[in-house]
């Protein structure tokens, strides 16, 4: 056939390639001119915004383009067939037959949704061996020892339940190995992976992009990484193509383009991520910042500030629908002796992966839920009262001073309200001044967030995701409150805009002297946001200091982890991948941490000003 | 596996329980009953043979007891010695109008209703789910269009008018008789391969009459429901490994939609009974459908009674068998999540 490619540096060439997708406003080009090379057996990363064509490339690449989209220019050459010849796959019909070869054969794809990308009414088995049962003339049973091997490889320890195993029985980081052996198993050339920790927990996360690097180097598998997160690229990446707007902005070497980033969204970029290790003071620099008018800030009061809200030792199970005639109900304890204090003007962080109860504890003290035990206290400026047991009417007046912004800018709306009415939403059911003055109100806390007045008249769906936070947020401060939960705020939006929402929370806090709890399971945004940090794993508390402190001297071997777990920016300290998991249950941490079977018992102990760390029951039985 | 069944067996026989004192009340509703208004006939006539026997029979089914124990022993929960024994021990009761048993008024005719029905049932799958899954599939070709046009068609002819001409012309290009659900000439002949033949004839105007709408609407939703679930992430998981387009829309969306449809076999039998009147009606059909609407105005109540527990019956039982299948085909039913 074609010469022999095998010699060849590249695996994949793309030149000046071009997709449009036909909409009902006419074509938009969603991809320009792109031009790279993936080189054999290495990683490159196509890093991007929402909307910037990375994931355009990867369908084209993959000839899995959404029926509106076509390529217009362009080639796209793989130098990796089975006989070794090379195609332009921009010249082949994506329903062909030569293409059908290639897609799941030659070049695997693993997607961001683990659970969305498996049928779960297909076993894991079945879904793992039918691309090898397509491609190869393998038998069943020879697919299945094939899958059972890789199974085994990617980290399962009982392979052969595994072909039986439904994918709704695993959990997400489980779903993503089992994802990746469904992608190898005909054993590709190419890896293209979109996005494939995103939704995972970030000790996960690491956990995969280990398995990954590993497995890349035992099968000599050149791996094309799409992601918004530069930490990943840093960690992952042997080359790296910038993208913005469906055009490649710089494109180089991890070294060359993390070292001396030249192009403006680049280095623009690099500035907007928040990281370890930034200046004290130091402000994030987003693309377009929001300004506000200037107003003076809140006076600083004198002394050290008050305490707004005060936790001790709450605790909540949920109990799982059970027969009605079942004598004893499983409970299920999702927040374990949780206790804290938030002082005026403040911001503590709450950091944990998911299920450890953050977003439960967030709800406890809104009183969005009610504890099983435990006080909780709050000063609405005239003393701390219990408002553990309020009355519906005490508890509605109380509402007014905790206000709550969601993680999902998007379900968090109501897309048939326009802006105004959601603003004033609030002050209405408080029954707050006339109509007149609400109206106003909702135009002051428009222009408060850095939208305009005209937007009052608007839906919700005419608005980015993150207008849309801005909405959210000022329909939280419509009530004057005095402390906001942030769940979440920013996990749902682009880094650019990350910057921006951080920012704005940083300057209302200074204006108008707020509390902020603020619950996130991203360490490097905590630590940008957080006076106080606390870190929670299992329903419980394990650490809780000052945010300095916290990073420059953890102490609980989960916060170690958790840590460590964390891609970073700075080229200097890649991800140290192998170290995570091994400590992710209270059981399996290293004495004095080890917190034993039921009946557990563990403690708070303060090992320095403000730094306490949870211990478990033999060290509590040493102390006392 | 075996839990999950006998705890929707447990549902499914408190739930006809229910539904039998509803239709009895129903039926109960309006004031008197047929043997009352049949004596007042008789007596004033002066037939006091006739309207002893009427009496004998008030007493023997137990008309002079108040409501619930008429309705204890209807459904055989309460026998009485020498009286009417109930449901629960085999006895349908008795049609006061056609004087015969109620199991031999309508013992044909629920034969009829099952067979004509459960063709049209199984007529409406064969039909509407490759068509429509060749509709999403090649949404954008003239086949496609052109089904989907007939689609709507179907769902806006009124079923008696399409029955008129179809007979009219089926009758004119082919002699197939009209009406019925065998030739006059066979209809008391023994059972034999000529007779099944004009059955399976006679079957093709009401099946395609009864179904035509419910195809129609079936088509419609469930290529629509296809057309959703092409673009999830794991339809565009099995096409990057490679499968073809349709086999690989075959093993995952349609395995997908699928539960919908499958849990609504139970609801579409009492609705192609009920939607069926109509249709006897004008082919003269010896459906069940004629003899419910006339039994309910002579208030012949262990007539109605038994026949709409009868649909109910269906129902239920229609419900049940989803609810298997729907536990075989789903793994996510089978294990509670």
């Amino acid at each position: 056939m074609a010469e022999p490619t095998t010699g060849r540096r590249e695996l994949l060439d793309i030149r000046n390639l071009g997709v449009s997708f036909e909409t009902a406003t006419g074509p938009v080009q969603a991809l320009r001119n792109a031009q790279f090379a993936i080189p054999r057996g290495r990683t490159f990363a196509l890093v991007g915004e929402s909307g910037s064509g990375k994931s355009v490339t990867a369908q084209a690449i993959m000839g899995l383009l959404p029926a509106n989209g076509r390529i217009t220019g362009g080639t796209i050459e793989f130098f990796g067939k089975r006989d070794g010849g090379a195609v332009d796959i921009a010249r082949l019909s994506p329903s062909s037959k030569a293409m059908r070869a290639l897609r799941g054969d030659r070049i695997a794809m693993i997607f961001q949704e683990p659970m969305s990308s498996l049928s779960p009414v297909h076993t894991v088995g079945n879904q793992v061996t039918e691309a090898m049962r397509i491609h190869t003339r393998a038998s069943r049973a020879e697919a299945a020892d094939a899958a059972m091997a890789l199974f085994h490889r990617v980290g399962f320890r009982d392979p052969k339940a595994m072909l039986r195993t439904y994918p709704f029985e695993l959990s997400g980081g489980m779903r993503q190995r089992a994802m990746i052996a469904m992608a190898l198993i005909c054993d590709p050339v190419l890896l293209i992976a979109d996005e494939p920790t995103t939704a995972l927990d970030v000790t996960t996360q690491a956990q995969i992009l280990h398995l990954i690097r590993e497995l890349q180097d035992e099968r000599d598998m050149a791996v094309l990484l799409i992601t918004h997160d530069l930490g990943i690229v840093n960690t992952m990446a042997d080359e790296i193509a910038v993208m913005f707007r469906g055009e490649i902005m710089e494109s180089g070497t991890r070294d060359q383009l993390l070292r001396d980033p030249r192009h403006p969204y680049l280095r623009a970029l690099m500035r907007a991520v928040p990281r370890f290790h930034m200046m004290p003071g130091e402000r994030l620099v987003p693309l377009r910042e929001i300004r506000l008018p200037a107003v003076a800030e809140a006076p600083a009061s004198p002394g050290a500030p008050r305490d707004v809200l005060s936790v001790e030792g709450i605790s909540k199970s949920f109990y799982p629908r059970a027969a009605p005639w079942a004598r004893k109900r499983q409970a299920i304890p999702a927040v374990t002796d949780v206790g804290f204090t938030l002082k005026a003007g403040r911001t503590l962080g709450i950091v944990g992966e998911s299920g450890s109860g953050k977003t439960t504890v967030a709800r406890i003290v809104t009183r969005a839920l009610a504890p099983d035990a435990g006080r909780i206290r709050f000063d609405d400026g005239s003393g701390l009262t219990d408002i553990t047991d309020l009355d519906p009417g005490r508890l509605k007046a109380f509402r007014r001073w905790i206000q709550y912004v969601f993680q999902d800018p998007h379900s968090s709306l109501d897309p048939r309200m326009t802006v105004e009415q959601i603003l004033t939403e609030p002050l209405t059911v408080h029954r707050d001044g006339t109509p007149a003055q609400r109206r106003e109100r909702a135009a002051e806390l428009i222009e408060l967030v850095g939208l305009n007045r005209r937007h009052l008249k608007r839906y919700p769906h005419s608005f980015s995701g993150g207008q849309r936070q801005r909405i959210g947020m000022a329909r939280a401060l419509a009530l004057s409150p005095s402390v906001i939960v942030c769940d979440e705020p920013t996990s749902a939006l682009d880094v650019s805009v990350q910057a921006q929402i951080l920012n704005l929370l940083r300057d209302l806090q200074a204006r108008l002297g707020l509390s902020y709890l603020f619950v996130s399971h991203n360490l490097a945004v905590v630590d940008y946001m957080a006076d106080d940090i606390m870190v929670m794993c299992r329903g419980m508390v394990v650490e809780r200091a000052p945010r300095a402190r916290l990073f420059s001297a953890p102490v609980h071997p989960y916060t170690k982890v958790l840590i460590a777990a964390v891609p970073d920016l700075d080229i200097d300290r890649p991800l140290d991948v192998a170290a995570a998991g091994a400590v992710l249950r209270p059981g399996d941490w290293p004495e004095p941490f080890r917190i034993g079977p039921e009946p557990a018992r563990s403690a708070m102990v303060e090992v320095a000003p403000d730094h306490f760390v949870r211990y478990g029951d033999a060290a509590i039985g040493a102390v006392a | 596996m075996t839990r999950y069944f006998l705890r929707r067996f447990a549902t499914m026989a408190v739930t006809l329980l229910a539904i039998s004192v509803l239709i009895f009340v129903v039926i109960k509703l309006p004031p008197g009953d047929f043997l009352t208004m049949r004596i007042q006939e008789l007596m004033a006539e002066g037939d006091s043979a006739a309207a002893a026997k009427a009496d004998f029979l008030r007493r023997a089914y137990g008309l002079d007891l108040p409501g619930w124990q008429q309705y204890l022993s209807w459904i055989g929960l309460w026998p009485r010695a020498g009286a009417y024994s109930g449901l629960l021990q085999g006895n349908f009761g008795w049609s006061f109008e056609y004087d015969l048993p109620v199991i031999d008024v309508v013992g044909d005719a629920l034969g009829a209703t099952l067979i004509v029905n459960l063709a049209a049932l199984v007529f409406i799958h064969l039909l509407a789910i490759p068509l429509a899954v060749f509709t999403a599939v090649r949404r954008r070709g003239i086949v496609a269009e052109a089904i989907t046009f007939l689609a709507y068609l179907g769902l806006a002819t009124p079923s008696f008018l399409l029955a008129l001409i179809l007979l009219f012309y089926l009758n004119r290009w082919f002699g197939i008789s009209i009406g019925g659900l065998v030739d006059p000439d066979l209809a008391d002949a023994p059972f034999s391969l000529e007779k099944l033949g004009s059955i399976t004839v006679h079957l093709i105007v009401p099946i395609v009459v009864i179904a035509l709408a419910s195809t129609a609407a079936m088509i419609r939703r469930m290529k629509a429901n296809l057309l959703d679930e092409l673009h999830k992430p794991y339809a565009v998981t099995a096409r990057a490994k490679g499968l073809g387009p349709t086999r690989a829309l075959l093993k995952y969306p349609f395995r997908m939609v699928l539960n919908p449809f499958v849990a609504d076999i139970g609801n579409m039998l009492p609705g192609l009974i009920s939607g069926s009147v109509l249709v006897s009606l004008v082919l003269s059909l010896p459906t069940v459908g004629p003899i419910l609407v006339q039994a309910l105005r002579m208030q012949d109540q262990y007539l109605a009674g038994f026949i709409l527990l009868f649909v109910a019956v269906l129902t239920v039982v229609g419900m049940l068998i989803a609810d298997l299948v729907l536990a075989l085909i789903d793994p996510r039913i089978r294990f509670g999540k």
